[in-house]
């Protein structure tokens, strides 16, 4: 089995964002994490090769510091990495897709995992688009995963519920949070991983010319910070008495 | 040249989705400045007769796909169909609620059709021809204001709760197409949902929260109560739900759901930034804490310091009272 998983490197959950001079997204010293939505995906594509035997590549779009998020899921276990460097390509989600795609088409998969959505722009297409480029199915938001025979049965996430979906492989899994537990890398694996194939491609190498994004981001700001309001003071039963009524009469929410 | 906004008119069992006639609303005024038409797509099985009250939204042409085969979401099936749509009609715009169905569609479609998609956002408006999208980036510290500037159609998954419902009787014109379902790869063998009396928590009007002051999964049963007394969903904070308190698809946060609900009601949450992420485009939030120094009160618009077992319930019994 050979499983193929998509990652980002993300900032952290805990990242604060600020806005530089120019008005964009300001990345110095933002202390970078994998997206957590793709750690689960390494983790289980990890799982389907200790009980089935295969390998597991890690493919990611970015730029040199995108390494470290790499060397971290090669310290959790993976076998290898590849990464694109996009250069001065603008990256949204179709551009992304495109190069990520065309990096996964010249490799080997019966599998191929990713997060379904990313923490940062929580897009939730790029996987989906990889699966339309390479004419595989996508099964999206799985929380339970089992391989066998070429086939996958996947369990998915659904409005009110879930269902089970069985579907014939190579095909894209989008992973969501309940999926399983990623490990943390161990001392030795991190020592491992520095000493693991991490191949460093430009689109040039993938046979791609410059791709045009299809989304244009016209400006960023920063959300108005929202006011603390009233803090009622007293007894539980007065204070309680008063939320209600100022919730039916003066918020108009009740 | 592309013409029309198109509005993807989202059912579950007969039912078209609040979000959609939302969407019609919001896309009426849209259509209307661009001076093109609005027109809704209605995918399914036996779904005809549910046409009509999209032209109650807005709609000018409702355009109907009905196939047995469609009963139940599938990705491969409804791509085909909205795709083959898309390439018919050429409209200029397509929207779709940011649900879970809608995700899933959205993505697949806009790549098919090669075109750029925003996903999850919570304003929309016309500049300068364009449409131009509003919508959050790390889960709402950063808002981004974006377009397709040349793609066609121009895509975008709008968050529920978003837009107010207007009422713009139309009699849309109703144009049966063949929908040709194709090959569906990814076969559902068992659907299970979970038998719940509430709301969707990415759609409710009202959602009451636990977090690490709910102190046991059996506590949670306060915040039922009074969810079920204003119709509210019930969520939680990523404290609960990794102590295994709530299963994960309550939890609201970075890693969890968005919401913007009217009525965000937060008991024992201290207000981690990841959770704030996840609600503060709530319109009115309440915070019950013991803690008085606790972030929560920093986003609430009313708050109470008391511990929650004497508050949340003693707030069900007020809030019964004052909408009786």
């Amino acid at each position: 089995m050979k499983i193929l998983v998509c990652l980002k490197q993300t900032f952290d959950t805990e990242a604060k964002v600020v806005l530089d001079g120019n008005g964009k997204i300001d990345r110095k010293g933002v202390s970078m994490i994998v997206n957590p939505y793709d750690e689960f995906a390494v983790e289980e594509a990890l799982k389907i090769v200790e009980k089935d035997g295969g390998s597991v590549t890690v493919v990611s779009v970015g730029d040199a510091g995108t390494q470290d998020a790499l060397r971290q899921a090669l310290a959790m276990g993976a076998d290898d990495a590849v990464l694109v460097d996009a250069g001065d390509t603008e990256l949204d989600e179709y551009s992304t897709a495109t190069i990520l795609a065309k990096a996964i088409s010249g490799l080997e998969y019966d599998l191929v995992l990713g997060g379904f959505r990313a923490i940062d722009d929580g897009s939730a297409q790029v996987c989906g688009r990889v699966a339309e480029i390479l004419n595989i199915p996508v099964v999206n938001v799985i929380t339970k995963l089992e391989v066998a025979g070429g086939k996958a049965t996947a369990t998915r996430e659904i409005e009110g519920g879930n269902e089970v979906v069985e579907v014939a492989l190579p095909a894209v899994f989008t992973a969501q949070k309940g999926l399983n537990e990623p490990r943390y890398p161990s001392m030795k694996g991190i020592m491992k991983a520095k000493k693991k194939p991490l191949a460093k491609k430009s689109l040039a190498d993938l046979g791609l010319d410059a791709i045009a994004p299809k989304v244009k981001a016209i400006s960023f700001s920063l959300p108005e910070a929202r006011q603390a309001g009233k803090v009622l003071q007293g007894e539980v039963a007065d204070v309680t008495a008063e939320l209600a009524k100022l919730l039916r009469e003066e918020a108009k929410v009740i | 040249m592309a013409k029309g906004i198109w509005v993807f008119a989202e059912q579950l069992g007969g039912q078209i989705k609040k979000v959609s006639f939302e969407l019609l609303s919001e896309g009426r005024k849209v259509a209307d400045t661009l001076g093109e038409e609005l027109c809704a797509v209605l995918v399914g099985k036996d779904v005809a007769g549910l046409a009509a009250s999209l032209g109650e939204y807005g709609a000018d042409k409702v355009y109907v796909a009905d196939n047995a085969a469609l009963e139940n979401y599938s990705t491969d099936g409804y791509t085909n169909v909205v795709a083959d749509l898309v390439k018919q009609y050429e409209p200029s715009a397509l929207l779709l609620g940011c649900t879970v169905t809608g995700r899933d569609l959205a993505a697949q479609v806009a790549q098919r059709l090669e075109s750029g998609l925003l996903t999850d956002c919570i304003g929309m408006e016309v500049a300068d021809g364009q449409i131009v999208f509003t919508r959050p980036l790390y889960a709402g510290k950063v808002i981004v204001k974006a377009s397709v500037p040349e793609a066609r159609p121009a895509m975008a998954t709008i968050r529920p709760n978003t837009f107010p419902v207007a009422s713009n009787a139309k009699a849309a014109e109703v144009v049966t197409v063949d929908a040709n379902v194709g090959d569906v790869r990814a076969a559902v063998k068992e659907v299970i949902r979970v038998a719940s009396e509430r709301p969707e928590l990415t759609e409710a009007d009202a959602i009451v929260s636990g977090g690490r002051g709910m102190k046991g999964p059996e506590n949670f049963k306060i915040l039922e109560e009074l969810a079920d007394t204003i119709g509210a969903a019930v969520g939680a904070s990523r404290a609960a739900v990794d102590a295994g308190w709530i299963a994960q698809s309550f939890q609201v946060g970075q890693t969890g759901k968005t919401v913007s609900p009217i009525l965000y009601v937060a008991c024992g949450i201290s207000g981690a930034i990841q959770h704030l992420a996840g609600m503060s485009s709530a319109k009115c939030i309440v915070a019950v804490n013991k803690d008085e120094e606790a972030n929560i009160f920093k986003v609430a618009d009313y708050g109470i310091v008391a511990d929650l077992f004497d508050a949340v319930p003693a707030l069900k019994e007020e809030i019964k009272k004052v909408i009786a």
